[in-house]
């Protein structure tokens, strides 16, 4: 049996049956209703017409559109005597309808009910591994699974509600030493000043005197930033020296594997970068965009280099320019915008783009 | 020891009496420093044990994580601030959203030539989880508006707008105030708008509609149907996501050498 835990929605006759549990065996569909396990609807594969995909859209999930054969007279009861309706619709509320969509084709194709009695156990070609093909089996096996991850669950629940009890204790007692800090009106050493930070930052508060998270400035950004001066110093050379924030975020997470550094260790390792005389530095555009360049690397000059550029093409935008050059589309921009700044290029804005021409008010008045 | 005037004595008992106060104060906060390095460590070991019972359900249960959010913003505790907090180290809770940044960041630069770098939330989860392959945990809407809140802060100009019931994610640094916003909101339904919609519904001037459509033409967020039957209109690619772009190919992948 699969078992697809994502299901939603069963929308059966227009009246929908929500948050449930949808199961396929080698004989039947069955939607079993999360919250009451008693609760269970099926249809044997062998009364399926075909079956169709509705792909997702904005606001409607992904769905299976189940068409029937018109039911037997001897069939067994079910939520509705009769329906107009030829067809079942199933709706995944997050994902699983690819993958359900071809094995429900699968056992459609097979047609496996026709040569398997249900309840049956069969063994299978394999010595040695005996595989209960059964339902009943299978359900039981389930039912056992779904008790013991149920009571996982509540008592996961539990231990997180005690956990965070302990956690709020922290949270006040970092509040008291933070009112202290602020009576004394910074009597508090530098040395301890670092130490409360380090707490801080243990436990994720955010830092009550300073409010930014933790501050800057910790032993751990230190060490975090000399550690990415010597990672970042040859992928800054194979990119004319400069990269964005983003993708400096993406190179080292990407390398690292685990243990990976949140967004907020990177901005405030490289804040420090350039007190600490480290060879790079963290620059911000006037757009908010945030980049590190080589301390070597002078960005003013490359607008040099960008004027001629578009001198010899008459006039670029930034995509133009970003394939020209082989840079990001981004930082692309920014160096435009740059010189421009510096009155060396103007722009002509029209709804087709940003196109960039050399400033001719300035080199031919 | 010389002696000293009645004036000078009590300034320099003041002095001292100070001084004293000083040093008390000093000791005042190290004792409590001192409790707080201690409960730190007795709070880790609770963490510990709990997570050597619950680890594996954070990585599996969007329920649990969602959960697990809620009770640490209620107290005051942001778990994903820092990769050496304990909840990262010991939770492993920081290691599933940054790489989950990263991913986000992947998949809005390898579409931002055909939307302009606006997506749905729901698109943007389809497309992860493709990128994410079929045995790899559950990813939540949830999930990755965490992800994205923290991503905002490198400064790539990632937001999150709220369009009818759903999130459009921004990922480019185009500056998108509360017109643009709306506007976006208005044209969620069908995907397009139009100048006329825009008079109707918000009731604006002319102009004012012509000036946010032309700044979203001009960020590559929005397309003009100049041939469209009444009146032009104006299509979000970010809210049809089989259109194609026709402008060539996609940026390569941040952190990979470029050609």
């Amino acid at each position: 049996t699969k078992h697809c835990p994502l299901l939603g929605l069963l929308l059966l006759c227009r009246v929908k049956f929500d948050s449930g549990v949808l199961l396929l065996s080698t004989h039947r569909l069955i939607w079993r209703d999360q919250k009451n396990h008693e609760c269970c609807i099926a249809v044997p594969l062998s009364q399926i017409v075909f079956i169709e995909e509705q792909a997702a859209g904005i606001g409607k999930s992904a769905k299976i559109v189940v068409h029937l054969h018109p039911a037997s007279s001897n069939k067994d009861p079910g939520p509705f005597q009769s329906s107009k309706y030829s067809y079942v619709k199933l709706s995944f509320k997050e994902h699983g309808q690819i993958e359900f969509y071809r094995r429900l084709s699968e056992e459609i194709t097979q047609r496996r009910w026709e040569s398997m009695p249900t309840g049956q156990a069969i063994r299978s070609p394999l010595p040695g591994r005996i595989r209960a093909v059964g339902i009943v089996g299978i359900e039981r096996k389930l039912e056992e699974k779904r008790k013991e991850t149920d009571k996982n669950i509540s008592e996961a629940f539990e231990d997180l509600s005690k956990l965070m009890e302990k956690a709020k204790e922290m949270v006040e007692l970092s509040k008291s030493i933070a009112n202290k800090i602020k009576e004394k009106q910074g009597d508090i050493t530098e040395d301890e000043t670092i130490r409360f930070k380090s707490y801080l930052l243990s436990m994720g508060i955010a830092n009550p005197v300073t409010r930014e998270t933790y501050g800057s400035g910790t032993q751990y950004h230190m060490q975090l930033a000399k550690q990415l001066a010597g990672i970042l110093q040859t992928p800054l050379e194979e990119r004319g020296g400069i990269m964005s924030l983003t993708e400096v975020y993406c190179l080292v997470n990407r390398a690292r594997g685990l243990e990976l550094l949140s967004p907020e260790d990177l901005v405030n390792a490289c804040k420090m970068l350039e007190s600490l005389k480290l060879p790079l530095r963290l620059r911000i555009f006037d757009s908010g965009v945030m980049v590190i360049e080589l301390q070597s690397h002078n960005e003013e000059e490359m607008v040099a280099a960008a004027l001629e550029t578009v001198s010899e093409k008459g006039s670029l935008t930034a995509d133009e320019f970003a394939k020209l050059v082989g840079m990001s589309v981004l930082l692309a921009k920014e160096r435009l915008l740059l010189a421009e700044k510096m009155g060396h290029l103007c722009r002509d804005d029209s709804v087709e783009g940003l196109r960039f021409y050399p400033n001719l008010f300035l080199t031919q008045s | 020891m010389h002696r000293r005037g009645v004036g000078a004595g009590a300034i320099a008992r003041k002095k001292l009496t100070e001084a004293k106060y000083k040093e008390r104060g000093t000791v005042l906060a190290e004792d409590q420093l001192a409790q707080m390095s201690k409960q730190l460590e007795t709070f880790r070991t609770h963490l510990e044990a709990f997570a050597s019972k619950h680890k594996q359900e954070i990585r599996k249960s969007p329920e649990f994580r969602l959960q697990f959010q809620d009770m640490c913003a209620t107290i005051g505790v942001d778990p994903l601030a820092s990769g050496k907090g304990f909840w990262a180290e010991m939770l492993g809770v920081g290691d599933f959203y940054y790489e989950l940044g990263v991913q986000i960041i992947e998949v809005c630069l390898a579409l931002k030539h055909r939307n302009g770098g606006l997506i749905t939330l729901e698109e943007l989860q389809q497309q992860v989880l493709k990128g994410r392959g079929k045995f790899a945990q559950d990813v939540s809407q949830d999930d990755l508006l965490r992800a994205i809140k923290k991503l905002k802060v490198l400064g790539n100009g990632f937001g999150i707008i709220p369009v009818g019931g759903t999130f459009l994610v921004q990922s480019v640094p185009a500056e998108l105030n509360m017109d643009h916003t709306v506007v976006l909101q208005l044209a969620e339904k069908k995907g397009f708008v139009t100048v006329g919609e825009i008079r109707t519904s918000l009731k604006w001037e002319t102009e004012r509609a012509k000036q946010v459509l032309d700044h979203l033409l001009r960020e590559g967020m929005a397309w003009l149907d100049a041939q469209a039957p009444a009146e032009p209109q104006f299509w979000f690619p970010a809210l049809f996501p089989e259109l194609h772009g026709q402008d060539g190919a996609p940026e390569a992948a941040p952190g990979n050498a470029e050609p």
